[in-house]
């Protein structure tokens, strides 16, 4: 019913994916609170820099990782003697649905942290609680359907992400060949036409999937807060 | 003991802040925006100012000279907030058990099961912050606040977001807890009944600045502060001792130096000490005692002085024996008793005139 090919390039899709949704979520959320919750020169830039992978064409973007973290790149450079490595392999795909997705996610998490009141923050240091405290035993829990949100943004961007992934890691399949990668294939082969619509589908059912998986989550965790 | 000195800037807005006091219960007493709510976030460490002293039952939190600028954790300053900032993703006993957890066992001077039957919260512990009334809520955020065991409470007009009833409840938990805990409290509120009612001391803040301190009747009872205090609010406050209950018309007669006092029925017992406040535009003056009249109280005074002399309204200032009372009267009537500093009259007040709310326990 799955060929080979189909299933990995689904395992693939859902292994980037997955990986680059947990990258980047520690970061986003450390971003999300420091711009919603802190002031400092240069908010506006680090804000508009974030948004930067929003408005730039993802070719452009590839092609700025492939500079950074190719072989030759100062950061890929750097990172090769660790035995970290990007270029060409399903790390640099989940690096580049990392960066793509990662405004999103940040905006997401950034959205419900503002709608915490602060002074419900206030009141956790008047208790004796210290910052850090604070943020994870109020701040991050309130956020819950924010992060929820963020991490289904990144995770639905990781899927869909094309043209960063191709400029900067190729169409390699089995490596690199991510689903949409894989849909690009089959329409460019004579005939393959069908092969690129039950890709299609199958991308179809998962973006779905995690809609579902999303909405549970965050239903479970708000459902805490509502009572509340 | 508590001593605040401090400035602030916010915006236009400037803070200067200077007093002391080391009554049970301190009342900042001012109008809405006055500054009040600045002064409990700058003792809190919520505010910093910039330059002064906080110093807190001999603990430095804030001196500028010094260099010290104690973190709201370290402070061990407890805050009621007025609309009570319970956690809403935890239980009201997690919400208890919040600011405990992080106290070391070695300071932790309230016990957990007297407070939470001094508050009635057992009922509650399960339930979630949403599911409360405000009465509730405010009586569980008091409960979280005591449990870190502060060195002194705060309390942020913490009453406003309530209806009467669950004032007056509320009320009667602060003066509960006034007598029980023995720990300062530091009393925001611009409600004169709720001032005169728990205070001893009071605080009166105006435009960012403390204008004047003192006895709660003393500075409630001070004609040039009117203007701050407000018309509504003019009055004089009275301390006396519960003398008799008349329980065939449910009355209740208040003995204080200078005389008696009937109101109707107090829920207290005789010899208790209470706390009386009568507003001065319920208080009529004659030159002789007035025959078949409804008046409950008639007291014999001397007018101590007279205020402005413009208008229809004078405020008179009387003395009945020790105690400071005042009247409200128009402008023709003083003139046609021909009121002077020194002379005799009577005092006329309606029983019903000083309501329940008017009367707490001192």
């Amino acid at each position: 019913m799955i060929s080979h090919e189909e299933a990995e390039a689904i395992l693939l899709s859902l292994k980037v994916g997955a990986a680059s949704v947990a990258a980047s979520l520690p970061i986003a959320i450390a971003t999300a609170w420091v711009l919603a919750r802190r002031d400092f020169p240069g908010k506006a830039l680090l804000d508009a820099i974030v948004h930067l992978p929003l408005v730039l064409p993802p070719v452009v973007v590839g092609y700025a990782l492939l500079l950074a973290f190719g072989r030759h790149g100062p950061l890929g450079a750097l990172l090769a003697p660790l035995g970290i490595t990007f270029a060409f392999r399903w790390t640099g795909a989940a690096l580049a649905a990392a960066v793509m997705g990662f405004p999103l996610v940040v905006r997401a998490i950034r959205l419900s942290m503002e709608a915490i009141d602060p002074r419900l923050e206030a009141a956790g240091r008047t208790l004796g609680a210290r910052p850090w405290r604070v943020f994870a035993t109020l701040t991050l829990p309130l956020a819950w359907p924010g992060l929820v949100t963020g991490a289904l943004l990144g995770f639905a961007r990781a899927l869909g992400e094309f043209g960063a992934t191709i400029t900067f890691v190729s169409n390699i399949p089995g490596e690199t060949q991510t689903l949409p990668l894989a849909v690009y294939s089959a329409i460019q082969v004579p005939g393959g036409d069908a092969e690129a619509l039950r890709l299609s589908l199958f991308s179809v059912l998962l973006s779905l999937a995690a809609l579902a998986v999303s909405e549970r989550l965050a239903r479970r965790g708000t459902k805490a807060l509502s009572r509340a | 003991m508590l001593e605040v000195d401090v400035t602030l800037s916010r915006g236009a807005f400037r803070l200067e802040a200077k007093f002391a006091s080391d009554a049970p219960i301190v009342a900042l007493f001012g109008r809405s925006g006055s500054g009040k709510t600045t002064i409990v976030e700058a003792i809190a460490g919520l505010a910093r100012p910039e330059r002064g002293r906080i110093v807190v039952e001999g603990r430095t939190l804030f001196d500028s000279d010094r260099g010290i600028d104690l973190a709201p954790e370290r402070r061990r300053v407890g805050v009621v907030f007025q609309d009570a900032l319970l956690f809403p993703h935890l239980s009201v006993r997690a919400n208890l058990a919040y600011g405990e957890r992080l106290t070391p066992a070695g300071e932790r001077f309230i016990d957990h099961g007297r407070i939470v039957s001094l508050l009635g919260l057992a009922a509650l512990l399960d339930r979630r912050p949403g599911t409360l009334s405000g009465g509730e809520k405010q009586r569980v955020a008091i409960g979280r606040t005591l449990l870190a065991s502060p060195r002194v409470l705060l309390m942020d007009e913490p009453l406003a977001s309530l209806d009467a009833p669950r004032k007056a409840e509320i009320l009667r938990y602060v003066e509960l807890l006034r007598d029980e805990l023995r720990l300062p409290i530091v009393y925001v509120s611009h409600a004169v009944e709720e001032v005169t009612r728990l205070a001893d001391r009071l605080v009166l803040v105006s435009d960012g600045r403390t204008v004047a301190q003192g006895d709660v009747a003393e500075v409630l009872g001070r004609a040039d502060l009117k203007p701050l205090t407000g018309r509504f609010e003019a009055g004089a406050v009275i301390d006396a001792r519960v003398a008799r209950h008349d329980e065939r018309y449910e009355l209740t007669v208040l003995a204080f130096d200078g005389g008696e006092l009937v109101v109707p029925n107090v829920d207290a017992l005789v010899g208790e000490p209470v706390r009386a406040r009568v507003r001065s535009r319920d208080v009529a003056l004659a030159l002789e005692i007035p025959r078949d009249t409804s008046f409950q109280n008639i007291l014999a005074a001397t007018v101590e002085s007279m205020g402005d002399e413009f208008g229809a309204i004078v405020d008179v200032s009387l003395r009945v024996g020790a105690t400071p009372l005042a009247a409200r009267i128009t402008r023709r009537s003083a003139e046609r008793l021909a009121l002077a500093p020194g002379k005799p009259v009577y005092a006329l007040v309606k029983a019903i005139a000083i309501d329940r709310r008017s009367v707490g326990y001192a």
